[in-house]
C-alpha cells in the first residue's frame, strides 16, 4: 500500500485501553468479587435492577471491571444478556409468597402482620462514620457473634410466615374495586421491541429496568407539580420470591429455581370518578411498582409513573408514554449522549456547505 | 464462570430475529422494521444497528470493511471492526471492492458498488418525520397514511427563510414511491448513489430499534420541489491535495504549514488507491 492519509486509529485505541487498565490497576490493590458481594449491596441491586439480568455474582464483576461506574456495569451486564439464549420463562410469581424482610404501610398504622422495619437507612442520622476507616475483622467478628446471641434470645416461629397484602384487607372493607384478574401473558419487551399505544405488561417492565436516577426524577416531577399524583404507600415490601418453571409437557410439578430478592410497592392515589348518579366521587386507584433488589425510592417512584401512565388524557409529560418509556433506560440514553464524542466531520461538512450555499443565496427566491 | 462467546457474539435465536426482520425490510423498501434491539458490547448511538444487522448476516467467508465518516481507521470503525473479528474471525479489509459486507457510519463509499456487495449504514435517527413529529404513534400513523405533509412544509418554509432547503446531511428520500425514509446522515452527495444501486443497502437504528432497507435496482428519490431541485454538497473547483480526485466528498483541512484551506478526500481507502494507480503508472512510464 502506497501512502496512507489516515493512520493510528488502531494504535491509540490499544493505548488507551492500556491506559485504562493502568488507572484501575495502579493503587496496586485488588479488590475481590466476593468482598463487592458481601460489602456493596445497594449497588449490586441497582446494578441488577437496571440491566434486568439477575446475578449478584455477574454484577460484582461488573462493578469490579467497570471500577464502581454504575452505567459501565449496567452495560457490561446488558451487554452480556443478549449473549444468553433464554429458553423458559417462569410462572407468574405471587408476591403473596415472599419471604418478607421487611415491609411497612404508610396508609395505615394497623396491618394485619404488623409493619416489619427490616433493614433499612430511612432512620439512621447521615454523618459520616469515621469509626469505619478502622474497621478490624476481629471487630466485625465480634460483632457478629454478640448479634447472633441476641438474636437467640427472639422468640421464633417454626412455620414460615406470609404477610396478607394490605390492599386485600382494604379491598374486603369494600375502598377498594375488585378487579378480574387479568392473566393475559405479558409482551416480553426484550424479544418484540416497544410499540404504542403500549400494555401495562411493556411499561412495567421498561420502567423496573430503568435507570434509578431517571425513574425518580420523572416520578418526583409528577409528585412536585408536573402532575396529578400524590399518593400514599400502601405498602412497600422487601423480601425474596421463589421462582417456578413449569415442565414443557405440563404434566408434572413445577421446578423450582431459586429465589429473587425484589423490592414491592403498592401507592394508592385517590382520583375523582362519576358515580352512576353522574356525582362526582373518591375513589383509590393503585399505582405499582416493583424492582430487584432493596431499592425502594426507584419502586415507589415507578409506581406513581405506573398510575400516570393509565392516565394519558392528562396533560402532563410524566403521563405521556413515549416520554416516559422512550428515555429512562441507562443504556440507551448515556449511550446516545455519549456518542455525541464521536467525529461529525462529514455530517457538519454537509451543514457548513448548506450555511454558505444560503449566505451566498445561490439560489433566487422567484417572484 | 468463563462462558465461550459464541460466532457473531450472538445466540442463534437473536439472530434469526434480526434476519427476519431484515427479510422484512427488504420486502417493503423504505419501510422501518421494529426489532428487539440487542444491548451490544458497543455504545447506543456507537453503531449498535448497523452492528447488528452485520453479526446477524455475516458467515465465515464474508470480507468485511467498517467505515467510520469515511476513514477506515478512525476510531469507532476500528473498534467494531476488532469486535467482528475477535468474534468471528472473519478477513478484514479496507479496500471497497475487496468487501463483501460493508458498515458504514454516515457515508457511501466512492467506488460504485455491485450486486455481490451490501452495505450497511448506521442510523442515530431513522424516523424522518420526527423533526416535524415527535410522537412514534403519530409518525407511525403517518406512514401508514401517506401522509407527508409535514416534512414537505418543513422544506418548503426552510425555501421561505432560506431562499433554498437548508437541508444538511440525512437529506428526506422517496424509496420505491412510497416511503420517506432517513437515508442516514449520509451527506447529500450520497444521495443519489441509493437510487438503483447494485448493492443491497441495510439500515439499522439500534437505539430506536428499527431495521429498514433499499434493496437492489430500487427508485430512490431526495425530497425536492420541480423549482427548487436538490442540489448536493459543492465542491467546485477544488481537489484533493493528496490525490487529485474531483467530484468526490472532500474534508476541509487546514494546512498546518500555510494556514490555508486545503481539501482531501474523506474516503481515505479510495484515496489511496488513487495514489496506488498513480504511483503504478510513474513506475511503468519510468522503466518503460
Amino acid at each position: 500500500m502506497g501512502y496512507v492519509p489516515v493512520k493510528g486509529g488502531t494504535e491509540a485505541i490499544d493505548a488507551s485501553i492500556k491506559r485504562l487498565k493502568y488507572e484501575r490497576l495502579k493503587g496496586n490493590e485488588i479488590i475481590e468479587i466476593q468482598t463487592i458481594i458481601s460489602t456493596m449491596r445497594g449497588m449490586i441491586d441497582q446494578v441488577m435492577s437496571e440491566s434486568s439480568l439477575y446475578s449478584p455474582f455477574l454484577a460484582a464483576l461488573a462493578i469490579k471491571q467497570a471500577e464502581g461506574s454504575m452505567e459501565e456495569a449496567v452495560f457490561l451486564m446488558r451487554a452480556h444478556r443478549s449473549t444468553l439464549p433464554r429458553p423458559y420463562y417462569s410462572k407468574t410469581v405471587e408476591p403473596e409468597t415472599m419471604l418478607v424482610e421487611r415491609r411497612i404501610s404508610a396508609s395505615f398504622k394497623d396491618i394485619p402482620g404488623g409493619q416489619l422495619l427490616g433493614a433499612t437507612y430511612d432512620y439512621t442520622h447521615r454523618l459520616l462514620d469515621f469509626d469505619l476507616i478502622d474497621e478490624s475483622s476481629e471487630s466485625v467478628e465480634r460483632w457478629l457473634h454478640n448479634y447472633e446471641m441476641e438474636l437467640q434470645q427472639v422468640e421464633n416461629f417454626d412455620e414460615v410466615k406470609y404477610f396478607p397484602k394490605v390492599v386485600d384487607y382494604l379491598r374486603e372493607e369494600g375502598l377498594f374495586e375488585k378487579y378480574e384478574e387479568n392473566n393475559t401473558a405479558p409482551k416480553d419487551i426484550t424479544k418484540q421491541s416497544l410499540q404504542f399505544p403500549s400494555t401495562r405488561s411493556e411499561r412495567l417492565q421498561v420502567m423496573t429496568r430503568g435507570q434509578t436516577g431517571a425513574v425518580t426524577s420523572l416520578g418526583y416531577a409528577s409528585l412536585r407539580g408536573y402532575g396529578q399524583v400524590h399518593p400514599t404507600v400502601g405498602e412497600v415490601r422487601v423480601g425474596a420470591v421463589p421462582i417456578y418453571v413449569g415442565h414443557p409437557d405440563d404434566m408434572e410439578d413445577d421446578y423450582y429455581i431459586g429465589d429473587i430478592k425484589v423490592t414491592e410497592v403498592e401507592s394508592f392515589v385517590p382520583t375523582q370518578v362519576k358515580n352512576a348518579n353522574n356525582e362526582y366521587e373518591l375513589q383509590f386507584e393503585i399505582g405499582y411498582g416493583i424492582c430487584y433488589g432493596q431499592n425502594e425510592t426507584k419502586a415507589i417512584a415507578m409506581s406513581i409513573l405506573d398510575q400516570c401512565l393509565e392516565h394519558p388524557e392528562a396533560d402532563f409529560p410524566t403521563h405521556d408514554e413515549e416520554f416516559v418509556l422512550l428515555h429512562i433506560d441507562s443504556v440507551e440514553s448515556t449511550g446516545f449522549i455519549s456518542h455525541l464524542k464521536l467525529p461529525h466531520y462529514v455530517t457538519f461538512q454537509s451543514k457548513l456547505d448548506s450555511v454558505r450555499q444560503v449566505k451566498k443565496g445561490v439560489q433566487e427566491v422567484e417572484a | 464462570m468463563k462462558p465461550n462467546t459464541h460466532f457473531a457474539f450472538f445466540d442463534e435465536g437473536s439472530k434469526k430475529e434480526i434476519r427476519r426482520a431484515i427479510m422484512k425490510a427488504v420486502a417493503i423498501p423504505g419501510y422501518q422494521v421494529p426489532f428487539a434491539s440487542r444491548e451490544m458490547p458497543i455504545a447506543r448511538g456507537w453503531g449498535t444497528g448497523g452492528l447488528q444487522i452485520t453479526l446477524s448476516i455475516i458467515g465465515k467467508s464474508d470480507v468485511l470493511k467498517v467505515i467510520d465518516q469515511g476513514a477506515d481507521e478512525s476510531v469507532n470503525a476500528v473498534s467494531i471492526k476488532k469486535l467482528v473479528y475477535e468474534t468471528t474471525g472473519v478477513e478484514l479489509t479496507e479496500q471497497t471492492d475487496k468487501a463483501s459486507i460493508i458498515q458504514s457510519r454516515h457515508r457511501i463509499p466512492e467506488v460504485a458498488l455491485t450486486e455481490d456487495q451490501i452495505i450497511v449504514l448506521q442510523v442515530p435517527m431513522p424516523e424522518p418525520l420526527r423533526p416535524v413529529e415527535a410522537s412514534e404513534l403519530k409518525t407511525k400513523s403517518m406512514h401508514a397514511e401517506d401522509d407527508y405533509s409535514g416534512v414537505w412544509l418543513m422544506l418548503f418554509e426552510q425555501i421561505m427563510k432560506y431562499g433554498k432547503t437548508a437541508t444538511g446531511a440525512d437529506h428526506p428520500v422517496y424509496v420505491n414511491d412510497r416511503y420517506v425514509m432517513a437515508p442516514s446522515p449520509i451527506p447529500r452527495f450520497d444521495n443519489p448513489k441509493m437510487h438503483e444501486s447494485e448493492a443491497l443497502i441495510l439500515l439499522g437504528a439500534g437505539r430506536e430499534k428499527k431495521i429498514y432497507a433499499v434493496p437492489p435496482y430500487t427508485n430512490v428519490e431526495s425530497l425536492a420541489f420541480e423549482d427548487y431541485p436538490f442540489a448536493v454538497e459543492t465542491f467546485e473547483g477544488k481537489d484533493c491535495h493528496l490525490c487529485g480526485s474531483t467530484d468526490v466528498f472532500l474534508d476541509e483541512l487546514i494546512d498546518p504549514q500555510t494556514g490555508e484551506t486545503i481539501y482531501q478526500c474523506n474516503d481515505t481507502s479510495f484515496c489511496i488507491d488513487q495514489l496506488n494507480k498513480k504511483e503504478e503508472v510513474e513506475v511503468q512510464t519510468s522503466y518503460a
